[in-house]
This record gives structure tokens, sequence and C-alpha cells, in this order.
């Protein structure tokens, strides 16, 4: 199988701060807003560069969603930033009315995203934002695997005209993307090419399908990985182009199972070419606290669960 | 009733708490911990009628009280252990996994003395409103105490809340806001220009008391007053002037301890300054 390597663990929030910059510097009319979490957004270089350009909004969230409208509204493009549940579960009607409805150029800058945020516990870690976002008309909806990732999709976002919803995480990761990579929105990525089944990821759980799919494959399994970067709108053609040749699907994602990228890809399958699909996903439960790793062993978001759940899918077929 | 000397003592022995539990979890935060300890001692060893024997989370026929600032976990749990609602070895499993001791207040895990889950910054007022006009149709004549942070009153929701009192005259509910003046990313004034609180509380209609939260008789004086104007229909806020990070030299005053975990060598040196308590650590 093709080896990816990682090339020192990196937080994708980072990506995202390096990305802003990058933005920033590449077009004057991008500008950053936060809700208190400067630090935790990575935004501080691109405050230091672009004083004039970042604006501190306090802990008001709903207040910066709808400023961030208006800036749209005036040509500048806004990158909004806090913790995943604070941008999206907290001002949903803002997001839903200002941004999603009001065709604002805005893009959400997600931080702290699902289970791997670790310690704060269920308050702080939402598993439901994929969901509440995916449900907005025209909501572009990306979810990167790694720091060159991120960086790269922030790029995009910048550039791509309308509402963008981003999601990125806290903890280290491994860093195996190409660095420079255009990243294509509604694109998804074959990393791994294979015939007996098909798994399907975003976000922190694309290395653990990589993983998956060594070990599948040291037990003579052949199994396909496509990172989903883009959660919507989804590469429809990259799925069932790989489902015609495997027949069985995994999708693997950390959030749960209501509205996620498991649902989408499975409701895509049952309107066209009906295949059996697996879950790997947080379900219906609500997070804790403990460390990022600990978490994702115990709500079986790992790389063993994905490989279990690609062999029971093949017993299906 | 606790005399200043001993609530100096618990106070002390709160903060050597919050100090272990982060560094022991390594993470959380302990900075509006140690601004708002002297007022959460005070609360519940001195002013609230409560009981950890008898306590159920209606808290039907004693005081309630909601942290709305929920990051201050440390402090609360502390003081709830202190207080004898669970065991002070507890605190050692703080924001572990599977612990009753979750990041933020959870009542998923029945830790005895949560009433509500908070964490998300500006909803406890809002929560705590709802518990005092309950106490009212109950006509149940206990108090309902909040704290909120500084920062967090930035949220538009705690000014709805703030509206809302005044209209239902929540006379029985008494919040506090630990006037510490940082938040994550700076000074109050910097990160956001909040302004004066409390024009801004007496303009909504608020019994507005202005008290020093390190000063135990400025602490007890405005717990008297609040409670006296229980019968005025009026709630109260009281503004507790602070210190983030306050017992430690080198956390006191600076935004920068906020959720910043000391050093082992800096956790020394803390636990050094504050000195030992006959309480005894967890
Ligand atoms: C809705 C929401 N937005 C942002 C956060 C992240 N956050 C946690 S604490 C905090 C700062 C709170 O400031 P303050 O209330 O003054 O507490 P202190 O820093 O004094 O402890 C922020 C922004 C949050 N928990 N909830
Ligand atoms: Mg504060």
């Amino acid at each position: 199988m093709k080896k990816y390597i990682d090339t020192g663990k990196k937080d994708t929030r980072s990506g995202f701060g390096v990305g802003l910059l990058e933005a920033g510097r590449a077009d004057s009319r991008v500008v950053a807003l936060t809700a208190d979490l400067k630090g935790s957004l990575k935004m501080d270089a691109f405050a230091a560069e672009f004083p004039e350009r970042f604006i501190q909004c306090g802990i008001a969230e709903a207040n910066m969603v709808g400023a961030a409208a208006g800036l749209a509204i005036t040509g500048k493009i806004p990158f909004i930033g806090s913790f995943a549940e604070f941008v999206t579960g907290r001002v949903y009607d803002q997001v839903r009315q200002e941004v999603s409805y009001g065709k604002a150029n805005v893009k959400i800058a997600s931080s702290h995203a699902g289970i791997t945020l670790g310690e704060d516990g269920a308050t702080h870690q939402t598993m439901e934002d994929l969901a509440l976002m995916r449900a907005l008309p025209e909501m572009v909806v990306i979810n990167p695997c790694d720091f060159n990732q991120t960086k790269n999709a922030t790029i995009a976002a910048a550039k791509y005209v309308g509402p963008v919803y981003l999601r990125f995480g806290r903890p280290s990761v491994p860093n195996f993307t190409p660095e420079d990579e255009e990243f294509v929105i509604g694109k998804a990525q074959i990393l791994n090419e294979g015939k007996d089944v098909t798994i399907i990821a975003c976000g922190h759980l694309v290395w653990e399908a990589l993983q998956a799919a060594e070990a599948l494959e040291a037990e003579g399994i052949g199994a396909e990985v496509i990172n989903m970067a883009t959660v919507k709108p989804l590469d429809e053609n990259a799925i069932l182009t790989s489902a015609a040749k495997t027949k069985a699907i995994v999708v693997a994602e950390e959030h749960n199972m209501a509205g996620g990228l498991g649902e989408a890809v499975a409701g895509l399958l049952a309107r066209t070419v009906p295949a059996p699909v697996e879950f790997v996903n947080g379900k219906d439960l609500f997070g804790q606290s403990g460390t990022p790793s600990a978490l994702m062993a115990a709500y079986g978001l790992d790389a063993q669960h994905i490989a279990e759940a690609a062999k029971k899918v093949i017993a299906r077929k | 009733m606790y005399d200043n000397k001993q609530l100096q003592e618990i106070s002390t022995q709160v903060r050597r708490d919050i100090l272990r539990m982060v560094c022991s979890a390594k993470s959380g935060h302990p900075g509006g911990s140690m601004s708002s300890t002297d007022i959460l001692t005070t609360l519940y060893f001195n002013e609230m009628k409560q009981d950890p024997a008898t306590w159920t989370r209606d808290g039907k026929g004693q005081d309630m009280f909601i942290l709305s600032a929920g990051h201050m976990t440390p402090v609360y749990y502390s003081v709830l252990a202190r207080a004898g609602y669970f065991p002070v070895s507890e605190l050692a499993t703080f924001r572990t996994f599977g612990a009753r001791l979750q990041g933020h207040p959870s009542i998923r895990k029945s830790l005895p003395g949560i009433f509500q889950a908070s964490g998300s910054l500006g909803q406890g007022l809002s929560a705590a409103c709802g518990l005092a006009l309950g106490k009212k149709l109950d006509k149940d004549d206990n108090f309902v105490f909040c704290l909120c942070g500084d920062g967090e009153s930035e949220e538009g929701q705690i000014w709805e809340a703030g509206m809302f009192a005044v209209f239902h005259k929540l006379d029985n509910l008494i919040a506090m806001t630990d006037w510490n003046g940082k938040q994550i990313d700076g000074p109050v004034e910097l990160v956001a220009g909040e302004g004066d609180l409390s024009a801004k509380w007496e303009a909504w209609g608020w019994n507005t008391i202005v008290a020093d939260g390190h000063d135990f008789d400025s602490i007890a004086k405005a717990f008297e007053l609040a409670k006296a104007a229980k019968g005025s229909g009026k709630p109260t806020m009281i503004l507790f002037k602070t210190e983030m990070g306050h017992g430690v030299d080198f956390m006191a005053g600076t935004h920068k301890w906020h959720g910043s975990v000391p050093k082992p060598e800096q956790l020394e040196d803390a636990l050094k300054q504050l000195g030992e308590t006959s309480l005894g650590d967890f």
C-alpha cells in the first residue's frame, strides 16, 4: 500500500493560523475576528502583522457573527474564530440568518472540534457541529485531516466566494499531506486504492483510516482510503466509483451519527446503488473529560475500530 | 459562623487545592478560581443555607448556587469537598477519564452539590433566574446565588437575564461578579471595553453593591445588604473587586494565569507562599 510519512506531529489549528496569515498577505480584504480566543485560534501572527484587520470582539459570539456579516457586505472576507461549539450551536440562528440566508462571504473558523478537545469535557466537545452546518443550504463544510491540509484549506476558503465552515482541532496529530498542495473544495482524495472495502474519513480519522488499511493489508484485505475533507458538497463521484468496485463502505468521523458524514454517504448510496455501510463515529453520546487519546479509544474512534468495522462490512456483502 | 481567621484558613487550603488540582490534571483554570476563592468560601461556609447530608438537585428548602463561569471548577470543587459534599480525596481525580469532577460542572456524573451544568459562558444567570422564579412559585423562602465572570458578562444573554430578573422582581436572587479585570486574551478593558459594570447593573434596576472580594468583612457586609434587599422587589448584583491569581505573587494580577498550569517548581514556590493549613492537602 502507498506509504504515508508523518513529518512531525502538529495541531491543525496551527495550520489554520499559518493559512490565515498567507491568505491575509495575498488579499487585503481578509479580516479576522475572535471572541476572546485569539491565542487558541492561532491568530497572533495575523494580528501582529495586520493589527487594523484583526477585530477582537470579546466574549460575545452572537454579535461577532452579525458584525462579520456586515463586514462581508462591505466587501471584506471575514474569518470568525472560536471553539467549534461557540461558532455553531451557540450562534446557530445568527449563522443561519446573517451568514447563510444572507449570503454573506463569511468563513467560520471552528477550532477544538470534536472529542479530542479533551479535558474540558462535554460542554466544549461538540460532536454535532457538522450536522448543524450541513443542514444549512449552500454552506460549504470542510474538515481537513492535518496541519498542511488545514493551511491549504484556509487559503482555498479565502478564495472561494460564499459561506464556509472550516473545522479543525486542538491535539497534535501526524502531518502527512503535501505542504503546498492546492486544496480543491468538493474534491475527495483517494489516498490508497483497494478492492475489498472503502474507508471514507474526514478530519483526525483520516490518519487512523490509513493505519487501519495497513493492518488490513497485513491480513490480505485491500482497503481503499478516501479523504473526504469536504463534507459538503460531497464528492459523489468519488464515492460511487469506489463503491461500485468494493461494494462495502466504512465511514469514520469524529462526530456523532446524527447528521454527520456517515449519514451523508449512506443517504447518497440509498438514493443510488445501495451497499452495506458501517459507521465509526461518536454514536449518540455526549463526551467527557479525559486525554484525547483515551477518549478516542473509549469512544471507538481509532484505527482498531475502523479495521473491525471494515471486516464487519465485508462480511455483509 | 466561621470567624475571619477560620475563613482565611479555609481559603488558603482551597487555593492549595486549586493549584494541586490543575497541576495533577495538567489543565484547568487557576486564575479566576483564585480570585473568587474568598467569595465562595464565605458563601458556602457562612452565608448559604445548605446541607450536604440532605442535598437534592431540586434544592427544596435550601439555598441554591449556580457557577455561571463554569471554568472555575477548581475553586468550586474544592469548596464543595471542603464543605462535605464528597470526599476531599476525590479532588485528585479532577479532569481524568471517568471522573465525577469533569472539566466543567456536569450533572451527568451525579456529583453532589451541582445543580446545573455550565461551561458555555453567559448562560448560568438565566438558569439562576429560573431557580429563583421556581422558588417564588413554590413559596420557598430561600435564596439563589450565582457567580459570573467579568469577561463572561460580555455575553448578551447576561443582559437578557438582567432585564428578566428585574421585570419578575426576583429579590431572592443574589448574583455575584468576580470583577478581576482579566479574561483569556488580556485585561477586560483592552479586550472588550466593558466599562463600569456597577453603572450598568444599576441602570437595569438591580440592587448593586460593590465590595472587596478579598476582605472577609467587606464580603460579609455585601451579603448582609443583599439579603436585606429581600422584599424590595429587586434582584441583587454584588460586584466583587478581586485580583486574578490572588495569593501567589507571580500569578497575581495577570491574565496569563487564566488557564495556565504552573510548572513543578512554580507549584512548590506557590504552595510555600500560601503556607500549610491544619486542614491538610487532599
Ligand atoms: C460561550 C463561550 N465562549 C468562550 C468560551 C471560552 N472561555 C472560557 S473562559 C473565558 C474567559 C472568561 O473570562 P472571565 O469570565 O473574566 O473569567 P476569568 O478569566 O476571570 O477566570 C473564555 C473566553 C466559553 N467557555 N464559552
Ligand atoms: Mg475575569
